[in-house]
């Protein structure tokens, strides 16, 4: 071997691992856009902030109004369309990242030091909010983060389209197919739940990887951390899924993804899968014309019916320049300042108030489908479980793909994704 | 500039004693200019590199710290049945259909260019056009417009004239329809690039050669391409085949962009993106780096073995 082909090998070895992942050095505000400072006050400390984008007109104006309003600090908001995730974990790596951010809370970020504990601000404040939201932010006793949005999915359904095709809305996984095939013409699809059937999350997709094991009643860990997912019942409901995306009734390929309600009022599909804070938009564009109800139980006698709990989490990075003022900003912002809370929640997208003194005062929930959705929440929402970490999810997901939109074999894929999150569990838990 | 050519001159008559500190200024020039690119490539190439070779050999969960040595695990978590290994056949399979296709697609399209008596410029252009489009840009225009799922669609709208239902195109996996989608957007971008290198390589050739082959009694077309033509090529052909090669070796944006995180087509770039973007677990990521970059040297040097590209009789 010459000298020159070494060289020339090397060169080129070069280019693919440098195309590999790279030292994360783009914690930057190359990005994004926006400043929400307080006109730059040299004696305040500055703090960065960090969100993703919110698709609802007027939010991004408004968490810029919310930083400004903070009389102690210099806030910085950085606003991040598109891949927020990667972003985020390349900013708390490094020292430009920010100092408050929205997340969930995770138990590998917990371990790992990459954030702080915020039991000091919430110990007079925690029985303000729902077991349920306390139980997705802490890790090991202590609370890592406090909710400042909590958010639920919904079936909606255009009621006129369905009277005219005698479709009741679906209370099982069998109904859900068969109004979904009633419903698809040449024009319109019977259901749309995202461009990959609901099962690959990446850029937001992934909305039904929950709903297809709490249907049976199961979930992703169960109570003392085991993997909950490959059990008949799950099998069974893997199947289903996969029917009903070979039913051909399934929107697929539209412009954007499932949590956006275009497709639904644009008359694209019949009933869709998609947030809570769609409802606003969705009310706007076609008026009275829909109804919700929570994704079916699998049948009359399995399962129930289930939604996520999902929403954002403010917390503070462990790397912050000042931790406690970064704090003492989260505690001003999203524990104390209701006005800001209520105003976030409820006048762009609808969101459920964390806190339970807001929510009980939140009038715009009180009526019509809002009312239909908070009671599904109250009802059969399922929080997230921080030991749930997203590399347990990928392997999930890897699974769930492979089963529902390649055919693949339930048993052997589902226990590849056990196998991953065994060790994974191990890892965390010993 | 006369004058300096004089002196140019005359320090060669000379037997100079004034050489080395002349060969002093020119490596100083040299180090002025080169300086900013050495540098830059030290930060920003080859110290991550060196890094990620580091944090392969250590459990690097949520931080690029190393410190937790496990050893040689990283890579044997990699190389067994698994999503890493599923998408090194993912690469082959794409490489499969998307070397011979450029290949043949390129070299096609540059003879026809070489025999075109007026305009050629202007095709020239026009095919190597799309070499300047971004392929994220591409991906997007692919996903949005021309194959979306529903009856906008460019591609649906063709169909709907012979009065076939809607197909969309990247969510069907039988057939796998989102080759499709892929392959004909990763042609589009790059055949006018090969077509290039082919074309320079065909004005390369002599045409003598031609003229002895015609009075040798060679028949024109197919035989005195493949026995003049192609043979000349050598070169070139093997040139393009290396960087198809590593090209597909590299894909990423157009599968992030239009399939996400699918776990039936993952090039492995796109696994290990996720794994330490995603996931972050930079373990891991980097042995999936490292492991790449090996491959691809090896192919190189392979290569080098059995074309003999890079040899100086080349």
């Amino acid at each position: 071997m010459s000298r020159r082909h070494f060289l020339g090998a090397l060169g080129l070895g070069a280019a693919a691992l440098g195309s590999g992942p790279l030292l994360a050095a783009c914690g930057g505000g190359s990005s994004g856009v926006g400043n929400g400072g307080g006109g730059g006050d040299k004696s305040k400390p500055t703090i960065n902030q960090w969100y993703h984008q919110y698709g609802e007109a007027g939010t991004q104006q408004a968490v810029m109004r919310y930083a400004k309003e903070y009389p102690d600090a210099n806030v910085k908001v950085q606003w991040t369309p598109g891949d927020y995730t990667s972003k985020l974990n390349s900013g708390l790596l490094s020292s430009a990242g920010p100092d408050v951010f929205e997340s969930g809370v995770n138990i590998d970020q917990v371990q790992s030091k990459q954030v702080v504990d915020i039991d000091d601000i919430m110990k007079d404040v925690k029985s303000d909010y729902t077991e349920a939201d306390l139980k997705s932010t802490t890790v090991d006793g202590k609370i890592y983060g406090v909710k400042m949005v909590d958010d639920m999915g919904v079936l909606y359904y255009r009621k006129s389209v369905l009277d005219k095709a005698g479709v009741k809305p679906p209370t099982s996984m069998d109904e859900l197919i068969a109004a979904s095939k009633e419903l698809t013409t040449s024009k319109q699809k019977g259901l749309f739940i995202g461009n990959d059937a609901g099962v690959t999350p990446s850029f937001g997709g992934g909305a039904l990887l929950g709903q297809i094991l709490w249907c049976v009643g199961q979930d992703f860990l169960t109570a003392d951390n085991k993997p909950g997912f490959n059990t008949p019942e799950a099998k069974e409901s893997f199947l289903k899924l996969r029917e009903l995306f070979d039913s051909k009734s399934l929107l697929l390929g539209a412009p954007t993804d499932w949590w956006d309600p275009s497709s639904f009022t644009q008359g694209l599909a019949a009933m869709q899968w998609c947030g809570l804070w769609a409802l606003p938009g969705i009310k706007k564009a076609i008026g009275d014309d829909f109804g919700v109800v929570a994704w079916p139980a699998f049948s009359s006698s399995v399962g129930k019916p289930s939604t996520f709990l999902g929403g954002w989490t403010a917390m503070v990075s462990a790397k912050a320049k000042d931790v406690e003022a970064a704090k003492a900003f989260v505690k001003w912002l999203w524990i104390d300042n209701s006005k800001d809370q209520e105003d976030f929640n409820l006048s762009y997208g609808f969101h459920i108030p964390p806190r339970k003194s807001l929510a009980a005062k939140a009038e715009k929930l009180k009526q019509g489908p809002a009312a239909d959705a908070l009671k599904i929440f109250n009802d059969y929402a399922v929080p997230s479980n921080p030991a749930w970490t997203p590399k347990m999810s990928s392997a999930y997901a890897d699974a769930a793909t492979a089963i529902v939109r390649k055919n693949g074999d339930v048993d052997s894929n589902l226990k590849k994704a056990e196998a991953t999150v065994k060790t994974e569990l191990n890892r965390l838990f010993g | 500039m006369s004058s300096s050519t004089a002196t140019l001159e005359a320090s060669a008559v000379r037997t100079t004693p004034r050489r080395p500190r002349r060969m002093k200024e020119a490596t100083r020039a040299f180090w002025i200019f080169m300086a900013p690119f050495v540098i830059g490539l030290l930060i920003f190439v080859y110290l991550p590199i060196v890094w990620s070779v580091v944090l392969s050999f250590s459990r690097a969960q949520n931080t690029v710290t190393p410190g937790d040595w496990v050893g040689l695990k990283n890579y044997v978590d990699l190389l067994r049945p698994g999503p890493f290994l599923n998408s090194l056949i993912t690469f082959t399979i794409f490489a499969a259909f998307i070397v011979p296709l450029t290949f043949a697609l390129s070299l096609g399209l540059a003879l026809l260019l070489n025999r075109v008596p007026v305009a050629k410029g202007f095709f020239r252009s026009v095919f190597f056009l799309p070499t300047a489009c971004s392929y994220v840009v591409a991906s997007l225009v692919w996903k949005l417009s021309i194959f979306n799922g529903v009856r906008f669609g460019l591609a649906n709208t063709v169909l709907s004239w012979f009065g076939v239902d809607n197909i969309p195109w990247l969510a069907t996996t039988s057939p796998p329809w989102y080759w499709m989608v892929i392959v004909t957007l990763r042609l589009w971008i790059q055949v006018g690039f090969y077509m290039i290198l082919f074309l320079a390589g065909l004005q390369s050739i002599s045409p003598e050669l031609y003229e002895a082959a015609e009075i040798d009694g060679a028949k024109p077309g197919w035989q005195t391409f493949r026995f003049i033509t192609l043979p000349q090529l050598r070169a070139t052909s093997v040139a393009v085949l290396l960087l198809l090669l590593i090209n597909a070796y590299q894909a990423f944006d157009e599968f992030f962009n239009l399939l996400g995180n699918s776990s039936f087509a993952r090039p492995p770039l796109v696994y290990l993106y996720y794994t330490a973007q995603g996931n972050q677990d930079f373990g891991h990521g980097s042995a999936g780096a490292v492991i790449l970059a090996l491959l691809i040297m090896i192919l190189t040097l392979a290569q080098g073995r059995v074309f003999g590209f890079g040899r100086a009789d080349d």
